[in-house]
């Protein structure tokens, strides 16, 4: 982007909510990629006359866990509202939102960018809604109808026009994900639809004050495609003012293959959907007692473990980081080190060993058999010396395959570190009177040649040796050979 | 206050209405009327009166979150003008390509 220009970008991110049923009605949530069309629907997310909505209370406490985690203030008196329109993706012919007076709103939230500055974005509003049904559209000028996901508890998280680049809006967005996963209250899968992100840009000449006419981006199913197609609508928007042109205020869409964005359709005016209460639902009042209950149950975020692993457990922040993308992970590694391991060389073996087997096994850290208190006890057999390093890499391996523990998996395979004095010496002096040669060799000064003896001995002992033990008596040895 | 011709035009068109000429002129007086009446609440002084949304005192009417099954296929269906593949057909509104 060339620095005449500045982009102002701001968020919109939608997110359904977790829960067994519908916001207004008792109709099942399921997976709307998988299921049967038109499998988990009820008179009410139907459209169907006579039918009144009743609030899902879970939907609600999960956008109040959303809320408080973005730094929110709680709106305690909260209205829903009608955002009237015609689109067969809502049968009912409007939508049930929130409006004037939202759930959450004056949040913030600090993200890190790729070099590694940290950036805070301010949250204007988190607002409580439903969502709308699926189109399949045909050739024939007709499209399908699918409303298994009409009326799912919708959350949309809208930010302040604090971001300036594609990097900064894929930042942030990731970090929104993060915080839902760890929260509990999403998935976070993109190419499902159950996490929607859709910019707002606008550029202005560099310093203005003004804000220029915005169009907003959809279709943006991954991260990459956000930052794509936010970088390329900035570029667009800025060719078109460049040769004389002015932006449009519209809808458009992103095309990974084309790598361009493209025209959807004029933005109807806010105005057009004429929004008011909804008679239907009288008001939500959240009680301090709730939110203080909430808050108190909210999980230890991303920012606060990194800090603790950082300052508390001595790690990288490039350790914390990779430890706390997702809580499973994190929370492993917390208990891991209340059972007693040393957060140290816990992680050390959740980021080498552990993430290699699960990447090799496709497992996530829910999946594996391997248990914290089990990974402890094979650092602790290494600690004491009963195996050596690599001995340990492979009896994790098999931990990971066969779930047996450590211990059990060294004795049933003779895997037990030698560290008898009068074996190693043993084996040293059989090595050493199977090469008389090298020996010879040595004596005559190839001091290099020590290597090779270990290497032999090794061999010999089928790995098993305490290789500090081996060094040690192997010296010994030597010297007195030279004497 | 009193609506003019575009804005009832405009209304109509928002709610899919197609109205005659003798229509507009109908709902434009009708509206209008509504709209006067209901602006004589700022005569009254609300000084210190919040806002409310609701004429009912009742609030926090609200379920648990359990699912019950989904109303059978038949049922789903039996008012769908079209159909097919277990879906409603309806006219495509908009390509988004």
């Amino acid at each position: 982007m060339s620095n005449k220009y500045e982009a102002i970008m701001g968020l919109e991110i939608h997110a359904e909510l977790m829960t067994a049923s519908k916001m207004f009605c008792a109709a099942p949530v399921v997976d709307s990629v998988e299921a049967e069309p038109n499998t988990a629907v009820h008179p009410l997310c139907l459209g169907m006359p006579g039918t009144l909505p009743v609030i899902n209370r879970q939907a609600v406490e999960y956008a109040l866990r959303v809320a408080l985690a973005l730094n929110c203030q709680i709106n305690q008196h909260n209205i829903f509202a009608r955002k009237n329109y015609f689109y067969p993706d809502l049968p009912k012919g409007y939508q049930i939102s929130q409006y004037e007076e939202p759930i959450g709103v004056n949040g913030w939230l600090d993200v890190e960018l790729d070099d590694g500055t940290h950036k805070r974005i301010g949250i204007r509003r988190v607002h409580m809604e439903e969502d709308t049904g699926k189109l399949t559209h045909q050739d024939d000028g007709t499209s399908l109808v699918d409303y298994n996901r009409a009326g799912v508890p919708l959350l949309e998280i809208v930010s302040e026009p604090d971001i300036h680049s594609g990097e900064e809006a894929r930042a942030y967005a990731m970090k929104i994900r993060q915080i839902l996963r760890y929260l509990g209250v999403n998935s976070g899968d993109m190419e499902k639809g159950v996490l929607r992100v859709e910019p707002n840009i606008s550029i202005r000449p560099s310093g203005s004050q003004e804000f220029g006419t915005r169009t907003e981006l959809k279709n943006l199913n991954s991260f990459k495609a956000l930052a794509d197609g936010a970088a390329h609508e900035i570029e667009r928007q800025i060719q078109v003012v460049e040769s004389g042109g002015r932006v449009v205020q519209e809808t458009r869409g992103w095309s990974e293959d084309k790598k361009r964005t493209f025209s959807q359709r004029s933005k109807e005016e806010a105005e057009d959907y004429r929004y008011f209460p909804e008679p239907d639902l009288p008001p939500l009042f959240i009680s301090e007692a709730w939110i203080a209950e909430v808050k108190a149950a909210l999980p230890e975020l991303p920012d606060a473990k990194i800090e603790r692993y950082v300052n508390g457990f001595g790690l990288t922040a490039y350790e914390a980081r990779v430890l706390t993308e997702e809580r499973a992970v994190a929370e492993w590694l917390d208990t891991a080190v209340a059972a007693g391991g040393d957060p140290k060389s816990v992680s050390k073996w959740l980021l080498n060993e552990l993430f290699r087997l699960m990447n090799e096994h496709k497992q996530n850290i829910e999946q594996i058999q391997v248990t914290p208190a089990g990974l402890v006890e094979l650092i602790a057999l290494v600690d004491k010396g009963a195996i050596n390093n690599n001995t340990a890499k492979e009896v994790l391996a098999e931990m990971f395959t066969s779930g047996q523990s450590a211990q059990a998996i060294v004795q049933a395979r003779g895997l037990a570190q030698i560290s008898n004095e009068a074996a190693i010496v043993a084996l040293i002096e059989r090595v050493l009177a199977a090469n008389p040669e090298m020996v010879a060799r040595y004596t005559n000064g190839e001091e290099k040649l020590r290597g090779w003896f270990v290497g032999q001995i090794m061999a010999q002992s089928k790995g098993k040796a305490n290789p500090a033990l081996v060094n040690q008596l192997l010296a010994q040895k030597l010297l007195r050979l030279r004497d | 206050m009193s609506l003019t011709r575009s804005d009832v035009e405009k209304i109509a068109q928002l709610a899919r209405l197609e109205l005659t000429e003798a229509e507009v002129a109908l709902y434009q007086s009708q509206l209008s009327a509504i709209l006067d009446y209901a602006t004589r609440l700022n005569e009254l002084n609300l000084e210190g009166i919040s806002p409310t949304a609701h004429a009912v005192t009742q609030q926090n009417v609200w379920r648990e979150d359990v699912a019950e099954p989904s109303l059978p296929m038949d049922a789903v269906l039996l008012n769908a003008p079209k159909q097919a593949n277990n879906q409603f057909v309806a006219q495509t509104v908009l390509d988004e390509g």
